[in-house]
């Protein structure tokens, strides 16, 4: 290359670079992120509705791998002090979050910024899970809770009513039974995320606690309680099940879907986000209610799952203004309900559930207003506004390492059930310890 | 060979000074802080610490947990190595024979040494998946039995073996070809004129010649399941299920990065690199002395 050509290329780079430069006068707002697909796209659609709504902040948002992945880069990124403003976190991750000195509480944010936000605006069983004190921490940002999908095709094939989803765990073996009987399917059902929807909801459907100390809210001394007379009389109908195929263990989190979507069974108890890419699915689906094991048992409410934003300290004055505004923008009803209706997250909002039930939204699609009537479905105990446990991540696999060793016929249904509650308990302990 | 003498001093210091800094930063230094975070417990962002000696590590060996990712990780070492090693010498003592279209034979085989783990293990999740995969349908199909590795520990144990075997044959035929290359061909000839069956000549003479490549080849494929097969069990089944193939580096990742319990997750990493030193220390030893022809 000669050497007119290069000073013309250096030339055209600087001027590209002060260009940008230029660009950039806005005040950038790092968020890290941890959905990806279908989810992911809508979060990035969020971020530039919020980026041409106004000129003052750019908010740059970053996929950062699983939720374990990126709440692992970013306590490397605060302990080296470039941590991002907003962090995606997921719900095991709370309690971590909370005692971590690391954050910057919502409330505090709005409070100092001077935005006003109605609280009681939002659903209370939703904002009590991520509030400490009576004050909200970080803001709910994709929440879910597990619905019942079925494949309405391979119950008309079964000979059962497309429209008549089971409402009891004992139809559902007896439709399984049918469905398997018929040749319309290979399986009964499956599940994903196991130990969140067949363990913590199942125990909160049921008014059952997960832990004691009100499911961890309550203490850090609090210990697991789901080998007890449900937790025992529920796992052992699943044992069984697998070995007739009534149900098929799928793995954790959403390696089951396949199951479903080749239609090798028929029932899939799944996070409500799914509901997006299950539009997209092409099968003929709809979602009902969670099933319960009926007396004697109360049927309560399920809990949430997903994520909320967490802010991280460490930023400038100038820079919260901003992560505010974001924060704002993403709470308000007209947002909340995009969301939801994009994703299949629930509105927290009240007056964005009342903007979609006017729109007619849930007549048409039905299968979105499920999860919101399981969180409202009764008023919340104590055992069932949520869980919030140290260690809470490692919990979650242990529970379900415990479980696929049932499943796989390795331990009896109590001796797998016992080692879970030990080895959890345990966890519990050395998390405690730190924070003595 | 006259030798060359540098007229400045310090000269070789400052040349060799980026490897120096390159092993302290990249080397040391980590080393350094997983001794140190090993003898502490630390909340996850750090703002709490507490000492505790070497509790970390008793707890670990206290773990039945523990002692089950060690036995884990001794079968599928064990398996990876020796079955690598000898499926590797069988495929290169037929490639070292001259029969038509030799040169894509030797590709194919060397072939998926380019591949980086993780995508190996997926493309064989691929093949194997219960749900999608050719392979389970046809074992179900034919013989009726049922290769659900999501499940069954044993099946997934098998997934990750025949993947990291797999994976690593390229490198173990490149070697043994080398190796037998270097076998004058006047050895073995002489043994046959002599009455010697093929076979023979292999297990008298072709062997014991080969031993110092063989000997290389299990401590590095020893190395190699380790260590760098973290990122197959990452990609494919995470350790699960129920844990049957939780490897001592996957757990360490599992307990550190994912339950963010940094203390014991130093501890394990200590132990590895113990590990690791032994069998460098350890092959140093015998290479030196060359084996034996």
């Amino acid at each position: 290359m000669n050497n007119s050509k290069s000073l013309i290329i250096l030339l055209v780079l600087v001027i590209a670079l002060v260009g940008s430069t230029v660009a950039q006068a806005k005040t950038q707002i790092d968020f890290w992120f941890s959905l990806s697909g279908q989810l992911g796209e809508t979060v990035e659609q969020l971020v530039k509705s919020f980026n041409e709504s106004q000129d003052e902040f750019e908010v740059v948002a970053f996929f950062r791998g699983a939720y374990a992945e990126s709440m692992t880069a970013a306590i490397a990124a605060y302990r080296a002090g470039n941590a991002p403003h907003i962090l995606q976190v997921y719900e095991v991750g709370t309690q971590t979050m909370l005692l971590s000195g690391a954050v910057y509480p919502v409330y505090q944010l709005m409070e100092d910024q001077n935005i006003n936000i109605d609280w009681n605006d939002y659903i209370p069983a939703v904002l009590a899970y991520y509030s400490h004190e009576g004050n909200l921490y970080s803001l709910p940002f994709n929440s879910s809770s597990p619905v019942f999908f079925y494949n309405k095709d391979i119950f008309a094939a079964a000979g059962l009513d497309p429209e008549k989803p089971p409402t009891t765990w004992q139809e559902v073996e007896e439709y399984s039974r049918k469905i398997i009987e018929s040749g319309a399917a290979r399986y009964g059902f499956t599940t994903g995320w196991p130990s969140w929807v067949l363990i913590e909801n199942m125990h909160t459907w049921h008014g059952l606690p997960f832990a004691s100390k009100g499911n961890g809210f309550e203490g850090l001394d609090a210990e697991l309680l789901i080998n007890g007379e449900f937790g025992v009389k529920h796992v052992s109908a699943l044992a069984k099940w697998q070995e007739e195929g009534i149900f098929h263990y799928g793995g954790r989190g959403d390696s089951a879907n396949w199951i479903f979507l080749n239609e090798e069974c028929a029932m899939m108890p799944h996070s409500s986000g799914l509901i997006g890419s299950m539009k997209q699915s092409g099968l003929n689906w709809a979602a009902a209610p969670l099933p319960h094991w009926g007396d004697p048992y109360p049927k309560v409410n399920t809990i949430i799952g997903g994520a909320t934003l967490w802010v991280l300290n460490g930023h400038e004055s100038e820079e919260y203004k901003g992560v505010a505004e974001f924060l704002k923008f993403v709470a308000q009803p007209e947002q909340q309900a995009w969301w939801h209706k994009q994703t299949g997250y629930v509105p927290i909002s009240l007056p964005a559930a009342e903007m979609l039930t006017a729109e007619g939204h849930f007549e048409a699609q039905p299968f979105q207003k499920v999860a919101i009537n399981e969180l409202n479905n009764a008023p919340p105990t104590r055992d069932t506004m949520g869980i919030r446990l140290g260690n809470f991540v490692e919990i979650r696999n242990v529970v379900e390492e415990e479980l696929e060793n049932i499943f796989a016929g390795k331990k009896s249904v109590k001796a797998g059930l016992d080692d879970a509650v030990k080895r959890s308990n345990e966890l519990l302990r050395e998390f405690a310890e730190i924070y003595q | 060979m006259s030798q060359v003498v540098f007229k400045n001093k310090w000269l070789p210091y400052l040349l060799i000074l980026p490897q120096i800094a390159v092993t302290i930063v990249f080397f040391f230094w980590p080393a350094f802080t997983s001794l140190r975070l090993a003898v502490y417990r630390t909340s996850p962002f750090g703002d709490r610490t507490v000492f505790v000696g070497l509790q970390n590590f008793q707890r670990l060996f206290q773990s039945v947990y523990y002692q089950k990712s060690l036995l884990t990780t001794l079968i599928f070492s064990a398996c990876v190595t020796i079955f690598g090693v000898l499926i590797s010498l069988g495929v290169a003592l037929l490639l070292n024979q001259s029969i038509r279209g030799l040169a894509v034979f030797r590709t194919a085989i060397l072939w998926p040494y380019g591949i980086a783990l993780p995508i190996a293990g997926i493309i064989w999740m691929f093949m194997l998946h219960p749900s999608f995969g050719i392979v389970p349908y046809l074992l179900k199909d034919v013989i009726n039995y049922d290769f659900d590795w999501i499940l069954k520990g044993d099946a997934a144990m098998l997934l990750v073996i025949v993947t990291a075997i797999w994976t690593n044959l390229g490198y173990n035929v490149a070697f043994y070809l080398a190796g037998l290359q270097s076998i004058p061909r006047s050895l073995v000839e002489a043994s046959l004129v002599d009455g010697a069956t093929s076979l023979k000549a292999i297990r008298h003479i072709t062997l014991p010649l080969l031993s110092p490549t063989t000997f290389f080849l299990l401590v590095m494929n020893l190395i190699y399941s380790l260590f760098d097969t973290f990122g197959l069990i990452d990609a494919v089944t995470k350790g699960g299920p129920g844990g049957a193939t939780e490897i001592l580096i996957y757990k360490a990742y599992r307990d550190g990065i994912l339950s963010l319990n940094l203390g014991s997750s130093a501890a394990q990493s200590v132990v590895l690199m113990v590990i690791a030193t032994l069998l460098t220390v350890f092959q140093f030893k015998f290479i030196e002395r060359k084996v034996s022809y």
